[in-house]
């Protein structure tokens, strides 16, 4: 369908970036040869961490599951190519703390030899519920994101009906281009996962949202959407961050979601387009989720290009593949210039929601930050509508309940506040650091109500303790006096005869006396 | 997936009916406003305060006979709230109490040194020692609070302090460094 005719919504605030998107996209997609290793961290998305269902020197096939999930919020981890397991064991990873973390590591035997595929021709012939399940057990997380798992925001819920899905493909932020080049070479796969996606959600309709300085993504996305009625490709306005998904909502809707609630409030629920390819790969190959797309860009990279790399591919190796850096010291960052952190070693690698693997001069100005001039700049910026200059301020002093009356947890970390900064004051890193002593000092909170219950378990326990020894004492002390009363019985029968003789006898002297 | 999600439900069921139960069976006439002081403090059970233990330290503050400067497990943080909830002005912790630790600890027990006296079962709050007479002893890390005192009672002096493992799961974003100039704007 045609996408002139709609009309468009601005959200407030947002920034105009130099883009650096040219670099990255004159080649095609390019696959990199089977790495030496895969590391596979448990921990691949936010909610609950997976759990590893193979043990070292076990052989594994391509897209066998190798961890489930565990809990609600989690999904199953699947074995990228064929090979043997081993480790499991503690890895670097892509995380801004440098720590270790859990991994399984696979030594591909050069095979990649798929396990058993479940193919499907019509999606039709399966319940959403089917479908969902699917998408579940294929490990599948947003792909643009944090990395919800996806099969989750494909329920309708029960009576919040949803009515529109949009798929978000604007890709904002500077240098990161892979859902560009995936809409431009794979526009027809993404198409048919909207519309499982559609079928699943059993919305009315599917709005696809793309940043207009992507000409040839929108040219290639409304061919292979041209058969459906229901499905509108939108050519929005470039500007950071659109691809936040309240943003886009804003843009594409009008609507706003409310303070701390999910889009599902208002009817809506949005998707990134490559986890729409990735749905369609699960439900129609039946092939779980063991690659993706990986924009490597940068001024360092000397080849910048996007590759598509199994999972667990180190950085190294994907760097490699780009010819190298020109600096070997560059720090590497995961995730585009705004949003994304520093990852402490080459050696990590990449996970599900790993979309950029940046190299670039770094031109933080924060280094001689000052006082803040309350130019009111920042709130100008920020594309929530927050106040930054009184976040920064209560999260600097630790008050993290006033923090969160300002709505700290709707800031989606943008960075818009940061950039425009005079003073250039590190604004998102105090938020990152509120965000995080706020949840440490909740998981703190849940482990002393532990330590509470377990505390007074231990005292009721105690007492019933004291109680049964004093019962038991009790006890022994009646049978004790049991005991006594019969030496008071045989005392009174003592006594009786004694009195009993005495008579006798005082009765014998008497005789004795009267004869 | 419905049969799971209807067991769950059933065990939801089962366990809020158990909860019910042992609420209405096991409940103690509790003071509400020693249960919000009592909610504040850490939990840790160590008795630092000058009180056998959180809860009467909670009880001794109700009635006006403790100060909200005693808890150094809890530390600043812990007095703020306090503070706050009883409408004071915080104030730095008291020394003769302890000082605030810079990191949460826990205790491990040394398996090879161990006699299995039993001891530290007896002195531990929260029941975070397993083991029988005569069998080496373990702390349980995940309920252990760092209270240490199952350390004096121990003959053998094979329990040691240990720091709280670190995982990406309890990782904080450090404070961005303050410069000089910031610093100098506060006043
Ligand atoms: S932009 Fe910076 S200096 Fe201006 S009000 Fe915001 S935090 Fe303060
Ligand atoms: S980082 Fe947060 S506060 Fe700053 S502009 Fe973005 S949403 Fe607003
Ligand atoms: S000092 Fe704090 S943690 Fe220790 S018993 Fe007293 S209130 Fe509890
Ligand atoms: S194991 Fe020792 S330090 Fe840990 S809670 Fe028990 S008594 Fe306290």
């Amino acid at each position: 369908m045609l996408s002139r005719l709609q009309q468009l919504w601005q959200f407030r605030g947002g920034l105009h970036l130099d883009e650096y998107k040219q670099s990255s996209t004159t080649a095609p997609i390019q696959t990199i040869p089977l790495p030496a290793k895969l590391i596979l961290p448990l921990q691949q998305h936010l909610g609950h961490t997976a759990e590893a269902i193979v043990k070292k020197g076990d052989k594994v096939l391509k897209g066998q599951k190798i961890a489930e999930a565990t809990g609600y919020v989690s999904v199953p981890l699947h074995a990228p190519t064929s090979g043997t397991i081993i480790d499991i064991g503690d890895y670097p990873v892509a995380h801004p703390s440098a720590m270790k973390s859990s991994c399984i590591v696979i030594e591909p035997d050069g095979q990649d030899q798929w396990a058993e595929k479940q193919t499907i021709s019509d999606y039709k012939t399966l319940t959403p519920e089917q479908i969902r399940e699917i998408v579940s057990e294929a490990g599948i997380v947003g792909m643009g994101g944090a990395g919800f798992p996806s099969f989750i925001k494909l329920n309708p819920g029960e009576e919040k009906k949803v009515k529109t899905l949009i798929l978000n493909g604007a890709e904002c932020e500077p240098y990161i281009t892979c859902d560009d080049m995936l809409m431009r070479e794979q526009a027809k796969n993404i198409i048919a996962g909207a519309r499982i996606m559609l079928y699943s959600l059993q919305a009315e309709r599917c709005l696809i949202g793309i940043e207009d300085n992507k000409p040839e993504a929108i040219s290639a996305i409304q061919n292979a959407a041209s058969a459906f009625s229901d499905i509108t490709v939108v050519a929005v306005p470039t500007l950071y961050p659109t691809g936040g998904e309240k943003q886009l909502i804003k843009v594409l809707t009008g609507l706003e979601v409310p303070s701390q609630s999910l889009p599902g409030s208002i009817g809506i629920v949005c998707h990134n387009v490559a986890t729409a390819n990735a749905v369609y790969h699960a439900v129609i190959l039946g092939e779980p989720s063991v690659s993706r797309i990986v924009t490597v860009a940068g001024d360092k990279v000397k080849t910048p290009r996007n590759l598509e790399v199994l999972i667990g591919t180190p950085f190294n190796d994907l760097i490699n593949a780009c010819d190298g850096l020109t600096d070997e010291n560059t720090p590497l960052i995961m995730g585009g210039p705004m949003m994304g952190f520093r990852v402490h070693s080459s050696e990590a690698p990449v996970i599900k929601t790993c979309n950029c693997i940046l190299a670039k001069e770094d031109q933080s100005h924060h280094e001689q930050h000052m006082p803040c001039i309350r130019c009111a700049k920042c709130a100008e910026a920020c594309p929530v509508n927050l106040l930054p200059q009184q976040l920064y301020w209560y999260a600097r002093a630790k008050d993290f309940d006033k923090a969160q009356d300002y709505k700290l947890f709707d800031c989606i970390e943008c960075g818009c506040c940061d950039y425009v900064c005079p003073s250039h004051i590190p604004l998102v890193q105090y938020y990152r650091f509120a965000k995080t002593e706020i949840w440490v000092q909740e998981q703190d909170k849940q482990k002393s109500d532990i330590a509470r219950e377990r505390h007074e378990f231990r005292q009721l326990r105690l007492e019933r303790e004291k109680r049964e020894r004093a019962e038991r004492h009790k006890q022994k002390q009646e049978a004790l006096n049991k005991s006594g009363d019969k030496d008071k019985k045989q005392e009174a029968i003592q006594a009786a005869l004694d009195r009993v003789k005495a008579k006798r006898e005082s009765q014998q002297e008497n005789k004795n006396q009267e004869s | 997936m419905l049969t799971a999600i209807l067991s769950l439900a059933g065990l939801a069921i089962l366990f809020g009916l158990i909860l019910g139960f042992a609420a209405v069976r096991f409940r103690v006439e509790s003071d509400p406003v020693v249960d919000k002081i009592d909610a504040l403090l850490p939990q840790t059970q160590c008795g630092q305060c000058t009180y056998p233990g959180c809860r009467p330290y909670a009880e001794a503050m109700a009635k006006g006979e403790a100060d909200i400067n005693q808890c150094p497990p809890g530390g600043e943080q812990t007095i703020v709230a306090l503070a706050d909830l009883l409408g004071v002005d915080p104030k730095p912790l008291n020394p003769e109490m302890g000082e605030v630790k810079e990191e949460k600890t826990v205790v491990i027990i040394d398996e090879d040194i161990c006699i299995g006296c039993t001891l530290c079962i007896q002195a531990c709050p929260v029941d975070a020692i397993l083991g029988a007479a005569k069998q080496m002893h373990t702390v349980i890390e995940e309920e252990c609070t760092g209270c240490n005192l199952c350390i004096p009672p121990c003959p053998v002096e094979c329990i040691y302090i240990v720091p709280r493992k670190k995982s990406i799961q309890n990782w904080k974003w450090p404070k961005p460094e303050e410069t000089q100039v910031e610093n100098g704007a506060k006043g």
